[in-house]
């Protein structure tokens, strides 16, 4: 069974369509690419399976059950998490506090545990904070958890916002350009935890991202969309010979 | 060891203040303006979640405090005293002592319920939009109570000597303070835990990045739900213990300037700062008494040197311009407040060698 099948989803914004029968299925431990230029919907794609908007038309099945019209923190409950294109960390807390926070979908306790400090509060919250030490150290990030993102590098922030998604332990982790805005040296780290991360938690990994070297070295199976429809779809071989791409990327060479 | 420091310290404050009311080295002066600190300190730490950890702004504090006042009030008068709105006592005075946390309670539920008001408006409504909101919340509660001829409407409602004194007549302790004191430390310790653990946190994050929060699976509606709930129903137990201080209470207190003095109360401490919040009331409340002398003395000095007309006197009513013209410079020069977003412990670590909390 698929992972995730999305079936014909399609939005419009107005009397603008910004995805078109969007169709997609993804099995599990797969890592596949969403490509497009600049404005072709890629990003509406996934704030439609993140919850962000409810889709017109189609629909978004997770593990065989609909996720469409759920709330984003229900469907982040589900499995599924993602990261920003700009980086949409809390910067004005520790890094142990941005992991500690998207734990919420595993609190397992109310506001009166809160009060109380009950048995079950102090065990969750130290479960909760084993966990995002795990998380941190595994990422190679456990000597920034008490820094606040803020006075942390560039890169760093886009490490700390991946091992945030990868905190909700998801079976389903969607990056939004996760290479924007790095140098070569770091975008060849960004490889390397990339390809980590996938064998290593066992999770199907989405990307969207500009930098072909990125999407070329890691993923098996690529999908190119624009003006919010697919033009072509297959192995990145397939993918840069395929003329619809490069008509859409270049443009038409006849006048 | 370290985590018995504040139990401690906080145990041997009541001591004193009891032994100082008891034997009358606090006179009965003293004594109201320590207690207009606990409700102050309420008032503003529980402001402080929605207008400092939520990074909201909220004007209408006054309002929920309103709805604490008189629904505690009305319940203790008519439980434990005889008055001519509710006829005799519907339980016997001497429950009044056990019970009365049971009214107080009911007052800050109360206001919680009423906190749904500006709460749910808050699931799709931000900023300028919200505040606007919260004000009308409050109209609409000062409103009802002034429209509300049973219980006093414009004049107030009294009657809430009666049920102190039914309890002097169980036990000859300075009741009032005592519940004052409670009240306070249960609402700061109530808050603590609250925005100290990861569920709390969801309010800072929302605060932050509320679309980072609601994809990082944080509940954004109930967190703000909670919230306004815990922070409402607060400032109801701060308006019951207010309006048992006083003896009575009238609509006319529950003004935009009352909520206007909370909100200086916490941006002079520092928006998100618990300490500061406390710090900033104790400040605020010495300041406003010390503003009553020194009013009086700036109008004997004004009319000595013949700077006003003979006929005008400068009254306490200055006081209102005084606070809002000290949120003007506090904006202008340290917006952060006194403590900025930290506490008490971040500003001198060396604290933290002599106190810890549990969690």
């Amino acid at each position: 069974m698929a992972l995730l099948d999305v079936k014909e989803m399609t939005q419009y914004f107005g009397g603008l369509c910004a995805v078109s029968e969007f169709s997609v299925s993804l099995e599990p431990g797969q890592m596949v690419a969403l490509i497009g230029p600049n404005g072709a919907g890629k990003t509406t794609v996934f704030n439609l399976i993140s919850g962000f908007y409810k889709p017109t038309r189609g629909d978004i099945l997770f593990k065989g059950e609909s996720i469409k019209g759920l709330k984003p923190h229900q469907v982040t409950g589900r499995g599924i998490a993602r990261t920003f294109q700009n980086i949409r960390l809390w910067f004005e807390m520790t890094v142990l506090d941005n992991i500690r926070i998207a734990q919420h979908h595993a609190l397992g306790y109310g506001l009166w545990d809160c009060f109380l400090r009950t048995p079950r509060y102090m065990q969750s919250e130290r479960a909760i904070e084993d966990h995002a030490m795990d998380v941190l150290t595994r990422l190679g990030l456990r000597e920034v958890a008490h820094e606040y993102p803020k006075n942390l590098p560039y890169g760093v922030q886009r490490m700390v916002e991946i091992a945030r998604a990868l905190s909700i332990r998801p079976a389903l982790l969607m990056l939004d350009e996760p290479a924007a805005g790095l140098n070569s040296s770091d975008v060849e780290g960004l490889i390397k935890l990339i390809g980590d991360i996938h064998k290593d938690f066992g999770l199907t990994v989405w990307m969207i991202e500009h930098q072909m070297d990125v999407v070329m070295t890691l993923c098996s199976w690529i999908k190119v969309i624009d003006f919010g429809a697919t033009i072509a779809e297959g192995g990145p071989a397939a993918i840069q010979n395929s003329p619809e791409v490069i008509k859409a990327y270049l443009g038409d060479d006849t006048i | 060891m370290k985590r018995l420091t504040v139990p401690a310290l906080l145990a041997a404050i009541f001591a004193v203040l009891l032994w100082a009311t008891m034997t009358g080295v606090l006179n009965a002066y003293w004594q109201s303006v320590i207690m207009f600190m606990g409700v102050n300190v309420i008032l503003a730490t529980s402001l402080n979640i929605i207008n400092g950890n939520m990074g909201e702004f909220s004007c209408g504090h006054a309002g929920f405090m309103a709805v604490g006042a008189y629904v505690s009030s009305l319940l203790s008068v008519a439980l434990f005293a005889k008055s001519a709105v509710f006829g005799d006592p519907l339980l016997s005075p001497d429950l009044a002592v056990w019970l009365f946390p049971l009214v107080l309670l009911a007052g800050s539920l109360a206001a919680s319920v009423v906190g749904l008001l500006v709460a749910i408006p808050s699931f799709k409504t931000r900023g300028d939009y919200l505040a606007i909101i919260t004000i009308a919340a409050s109209y609409i509660v000062k409103s009802t109570i002034e429209n509300i001829g049973v219980i006093g409407g414009a004049r107030g409602f009294m009657g809430m000597t009666g049920v102190m004194n039914a309890m002097n007549d169980t036990a000859k302790l300075p009741w009032i303070l005592i519940w004052v004191f409670l009240g306070t430390v249960f609402s700061v310790c109530v808050i603590r835990r609250f925005i100290y653990s990861t569920f709390g946190k969801g309010v800072d994050a929302i605060c932050q990045d509320e679309i980072a929060a609601e994809i990082m699976s944080v509940n954004t509606d109930r967190v703000k739900l909670v919230a306004f709930m815990v922070s409402c129903g607060l400032a109801g137990l701060a308006g019951g213990l207010f309006a048992h201080i006083l003896g009575y209470v009238n609509p006319g207190t529950f003004t935009i300037l009352k909520s206007t003095e909370i909100m200086v109360m916490v941006y002079l401490g520092g928006m998100g700062s618990l300490s500061g919040s406390v710090l900033a009331a104790i400040l605020m409340t010495l300041l406003i008494e010390y503003l009553r002398d020194a009013f009086g003395f700036i109008n004997t000095f004004l009319h000595y040197i013949s700077v006003i007309p003979d006929s005008y006197e400068v009254t306490q009513v200055w006081k209102w311009v005084l606070i809002p013209l000290l949120l003007v410079l506090l904006m202008q020069f340290r917006p952060e407040g006194i403590m900025g977003r930290r506490e008490l412990a971040d500003v001198f670590p060396g604290l933290r060698k002599f106190y810890k909390f549990k969690g």
